[in-house]
């Protein structure tokens, strides 16, 4: 004991709050502090994605249009990168310097310390050379990748394609894809993405300070397995697809075949196409800029996204609606002259058709008829009501799809063109116009645009007697074979069933001993009617629309080959190979002799320098129509007073429709 | 008084080897954890840490019963001489030393071991200072004792700051508690409190004037409050002229003295910088680890920042970090609250020893063993430097293991012939 004696408080106080001070330190840390749990799962918890296999499609029968093929992705993580041998690596992937340098760049801009994508879709050849050196080449990671691969090559546009996201499209879909992720960019793939990519699985792993997994976290509570994408079953028949391109190659337009009784698409062919094969793999970026640069389009896909004037294949349509309207009855003739008067303009006639009745206008294509008809249907209610009684019928028209999108699984579909009223208030400036102004409507010209998907739905109608269900090329998605409920959903055109007859036996007269009886099929009764598509910029577009067998009938069908005249000589021939091809799963001899072979060597590919696309094509032809209007509408005004003048507007008129007649 | 005769164990305070057996025990599990290789899962691997160290856990404890087996007297002895020994080794580690991480701190011996003198420096000085101030006529209010028992402590200071090992060299500094207890002026403890104020402010502040003006301000208001009493003017001017050329000297010290590394480390506790992933980077990953362990901890060995490396030197200077992970705020509460109880039993020790020579020994002892636990603990939690000491019988380390052995043991032998007067 000594005088100090006290001073060990002193020192034990300060022991113990010092002691106090780390303990509170230690409290706010430990438990007031949430962040550091954070910190602590962020750095040792890495995930690692598992990456579903994207959905196959299979064509109606079940055989695989699209499935999965294992290509090697690299991944680098820049900040996990050592010194190594630039050159040797990228002989071993197939780069040069500068595109490493661009890429590398790329990737520290993402993130230094996270992974991201590096060189993409490897062959399993290059793979296997890198294999063996991956060592020396630390930060960069393999990781399989599956691909898409197409074991026929057929039904490009339709499949569509997919690619890598880019910013936008993760803007876009709020962080649910992260770079180097693969999204459905065009075709099928985009329309079904959804179903298709299935769902990403997550593995939690544990790394330790230098990125090393060192096993999985709490077990793999966390973790999801990834759910491979859902099966598509498509409503497409291979072989008649695969038919569909061979009969198209090297000729420009479609063929759409539709299952009148359901809306199943059986062929769905856009030529020029291409092999879908092209697009993945390693040399998929300048497959793409060839194809992209191709004059002639591949990549439009026609029969969704190009517009033509229906022409003569309109003509059973108008005649539905005239009926229906009771403007005409079955048994309404005309004494075709070879041309058609309305006051006094003339449509010229392709014959001299005599007296025909409904069915005899329809077999043989008289303009007449169908003039005299529309004439009457717009101006029935008296000048004053023209646009009234034009909108009663553009809106008829409509039901049967045309004017507006049809609602096709596929994106980007357009819906062709169909007047209102309106428009041609606006062309004439107030001024009065009547049926007579826009007669052409009556024959499928003029102020017309369809798709050939529209046209050929248009003959699906006609087979179902008065309705449709929406074209769709997807019949059944997943195991379940689920339909898309609107796809189930019938259309009704508002045409009774009786009318439907009298205009068939036309469309069937047709083929039996009309323009396409080069077409005629041994057995089979195929009802059709062919077409011409005005085109300013070349030989006219040839049409053919029909249907078969007469009797509950299993297909529709519309084929346009551009620039190759008229419809009977090379759409309807192209048309009855398919439509035999499906009934009786061949085709016989013709009669005609005409054999597929001959239009599967045919090159109908106009000369580069007079194509334009089908796009500007229809603008275009509008807009010649347009001009063509108004000079009839100033030959009209000056008709009084310059009888000469009248005369060269009329022969003018005549040479420009040359082409209407069939 | 004493009967030695009775047992090597008689009168031996039983608390004191509890507290040490349950340190060691929570060491070992601790390394094991912190380094644990699942190849490799033998606790007495010879090629593990905690194989190691659970090897100088058995050695310490047969050293630790030897020391029982000492007379008192004899321990008091040899202070001078084992005083000299480490001073020798001191010189001898400048010489011969290896040169790890910096710091020439360590002597290889033969068969692989590594002998850290300062260790034993601090064991030794706690010997001798006791010896010295327990002396007839010594008292450290006397400026010649004062003197003297400052050259004991400063001595192996400078040897050690020349390796330069600025932890160790601090450790000694909690030596000033022995001098307080011992009858030093209790101003040189508030002047110590104002200097570790004053360093901070100083450096955070980084603002000379307004920390002189605030000083001064505050001196004249004592002043004018006491104006009677000339003592406390006196004092309070003599304690504000200290201050100020204190502040200076820190100002001075810190631009000019520190080495880069240093600098840094102080930085960062204090703020100034905030560098994550360089120099930064082990106090950050030290706090994610203990921040971490919430209130119930991750569970032993499953503490994902020591397993995994992210937390450097983890067996060694950031031992506590595996506490803090895998047992949490609980487990920390435990193992401060048995430091605290160790150097609180050490104190309650010290006041029962008849002989004064005892009692400033216990003193020396428990304080660096407390200025060890705060300074590192304190580090792993970022409020103090990052200075690399040991957190005693934990951390990985023979030489630091048996050093604190020795002292507690020694403390122990004392103690248990408390009744017995010995005289230096």
């Amino acid at each position: 004991m000594n005088q100090f004696f006290e001073r060990r408080y002193v020192i034990g106080g300060i022991f113990i709050t010092l002691t106090l001070i780390l303990l509170g330190r230690l409290f706010y840390i430990q438990i007031i502090d949430d962040r550091y749990l954070l910190y602590a799962n962020k750095n040792v918890i890495r995930q690692f994605i598992k990456y579903p296999a994207r959905g196959p499609i299979l064509d109606r029968n079940g055989i695989t249009l699209v499935k999965n093929e294992l290509v090697y992705d690299i991944s680098v993580i820049p900040k996990q990168v050592k010194p190594f041998d630039t050159l040797e690596f990228c002989r071993l992937i197939g780069i040069d310097k500068a595109e490493f340098d661009k890429l590398f760049l790329k990737a520290i801009k993402y993130s230094p310390s996270l992974s991201s994508s590096f060189e993409k879709q490897l062959s399993p050849q290059l793979y296997a050379s890198l294999q063996e050196r991956m060592s020396e080449f630390q930060g960069f990671s393999v990781e399989e990748h599956p691909i898409r691969s197409y074991p026929d090559s057929v039904a490009a546009q339709f499949l569509g394609g997919i690619g890598e996201v880019n910013d936008a499209t993760i803007a876009k879909y709020g962080g649910y894809y992260r770079l180097g992720d693969y999204i459905g960019t065009s075709g099928v793939e985009k329309a079904y993405e959804t179903v298709l990519r299935g769902q990403r699985g997550v593995q939690n792993k544990m790394v330790d300070s230098r990125g090393i997994p060192k096993g999985s976290y709490a077990n793999g509570a966390y973790d999801t397995l990834a759910v491979s994408g859902e099966r598509l079953t498509s409503s497409l028949d291979i072989t008649l697809q695969k038919l569909g391109e061979k009969l198209m190659k090297n000729k420009v337009g479609s063929i759409v075949a539709i299952e009148p009784s359901t809306g199943e698409i059986l062929a769905f062919v856009s030529s020029p196409g291409y092999d879908p094969n092209l697009l993945v793999g390693h040399d998929r970026s300048t497959n793409y800029k060839t194809l992209a640069t191709n004059p002639y389009k591949p990549f439009l896909v026609r029969p969704i996204q190009a517009n033509y004037p229906p022409g003569s294949s309109f003509k059973p349509l108008s005649a539905l609606i005239a009926l229906q309207e009771g403007i005409i009855t079955p048994q309404t003739t005309y004494n075709c002259p070879g041309y058609y008067m309305s006051g006094n303009r003339q449509v010229k006639c392709t014959h001299v058709h005599g007296i025909v009745n409904l069915s005899g206008a329809v077999a043989g294509s008289c303009n007449g008829y169908f003039s005299m008809v529309f004439q009457k249907l717009i101006d029935k209610n008296g000048p004053k009501l023209t646009d009234t009684t034009f909108n009663d019928w553009r809106n008829n028209v409509a039901k049967f799809g045309l004017g507006s999108r049809i609602g096709v699984d596929l994106p980007a579909e357009r819906g062709g063109y169909l007047p209102k009223a309106a428009l041609y208030d606006k062309m004439y400036k107030g001024a009065r116009w009547r049926a007579s102004t826009v007669l052409s409507l009556a024959i499928g010209q003029g102020e017309l645009g369809a798709t050939p998907l529209q046209l050929a739905n248009i003959e699906c109608t006609i087979a179902n007697h008065g309705f449709y269900y929406t074209p769709h090329l997807i019949k059944g998605i997943g195991t379940k074979n689920i339909v898309k409920p609107e796809y189930l959903i019938k259309h009704d055109v508002s045409i009774d069933y009786q009318y439907f007859e009298p205009v068939i036996d036309g469309m069937q007269a047709v083929v039996e001993n009309g323009t396409a009886i080069q077409s005629k099929i041994p057995g089979i009764i195929m009802c059709g009617k062919t077409g011409t598509a005005q085109n300013p910029h070349g030989e006219n577009h040839s049409i053919f629309v029909a249907f078969a067998p007469r009797e509950n009938p299993k297909i529709a069908i519309a084929v346009i080959v551009e620039n190759s005249g008229e419809g009977a000589h090379w759409a309807a021939p192209i048309a009855s190979f398919i439509v035999e091809k499906y009934l009786k799963g061949s085709i016989s001899p013709r009669e005609s002799g005409i054999t597929p072979e001959h239009f599967m060597e045919a090159n109908r590919l106009p000369e580069i320098t007079t194509y334009s696309g089908n796009k500007a094509t229809v603008k275009a032809d509008s807009l010649k129509k347009l001009k063509l209007d108004s000079i009839r509408k100033k030959g009209l005004i000056k008709s009084a007073s310059n009888k000469n003048k009248k005369d060269i507007t009329i022969k003018y008129l005549a040479a420009i429709k040359r082409k209407d007649d069939e | 008084m004493s009967n030695p005769q009775r047992s090597f164990f008689f009168n031996v305070d039983w608390l004191t080897v509890f507290i040490y057996l349950a340190l060691c025990t929570i060491g070992v599990l601790s390394i094991h954890s912190a380094v644990f290789d699942p190849k490799n899962p033998s606790i007495v691997d010879m090629d593990t840490n905690y194989g190691k160290q659970f090897i100088f856990v058995i050695i310490s404890v047969v050293l630790g019963i030897f020391i029982l087996l000492l007379e008192s007297r004899f321990l008091s002895a040899l202070a001078p001489t084992i005083y000299s020994v480490t001073t020798l080794l001191l010189l001898l580690v400048l010489i011969i030393g290896r040169n790890v991480g910096g710091n020439q701190a360590w002597i290889s011996l033969p068969g692989g071991i590594r002998l850290q003198p300062a260790e034993f420096a601090k064991y030794a000085t706690c010997l001798l200072l006791a010896r010295y101030l327990s002396g007839t006529n010594i008292k450290v209010t006397e400026i010649k004792s004062f003197a003297i028992a400052a050259a004991i402590i400063f001595f192996p200071m400078l040897l050690i700051l020349l390796q330069p090992d600025a932890g160790s060299t601090l450790v000694f500094s909690s030596l000033l508690f022995v001098l307080y207890r011992e009858g030093l002026s209790p101003y040189f403890l508030i002047l110590e409190g104002l200097f570790i104020t004053l360093f901070v402010l100083t450096l955070k502040l980084n603002n000379m004037p307004l920390i002189i003006g605030v000083i001064i301000a505050l001196t004249l208001v004592i002043v004018l409050l006491f104006k009677r009493n000339r003592q406390i003017i006196t004092t309070v001017l003599l304690g504000a002229a200290i201050l100020i050329s204190f502040a200076f000297s820190v100002k001075f010290l810190y631009t000019s003295v520190l080495k880069p590394h240093q600098k840094t480390r102080i930085d960062i506790v204090l703020g100034i910088t905030n560098d994550l992933r360089g120099k930064g980077y082990n106090v950050n990953q030290s706090k994610i680890a203990i921040g971490s362990g919430k209130l119930w901890g991750k569970g032993y060995m499953q503490g994902t920042q020591t397993k995994y490396s992210f937390v450097p030197e983890q067996s060694t200077d950031f031992i506590f970090c595996t506490v803090g992970e895998e047992f949490g705020f609980a487990g920390s509460v435990v193992v401060l609250g048995l430091y605290l109880l160790l150097v609180l039993r050490i104190i309650y020790i010290a006041e029962r020893q008849r002989s004064p020579f005892s009692r400033i020994y216990a003193y020396g002892v428990g304080s660096v063993i407390f200025f060890h636990v705060v300074i590192n603990i304190g580090m792993t939690i970022g409020i103090v430097p990052s200075i690399g000491i040991p957190l005693p019988l934990i951390s990985y380390g023979g030489s630091s293991l048996l050093s604190f052995t020795l002292m507690i043991f020694t403390l122990i032998k004392l103690d248990s012939n408390r009744m017995v007067m010995i005289y230096a």
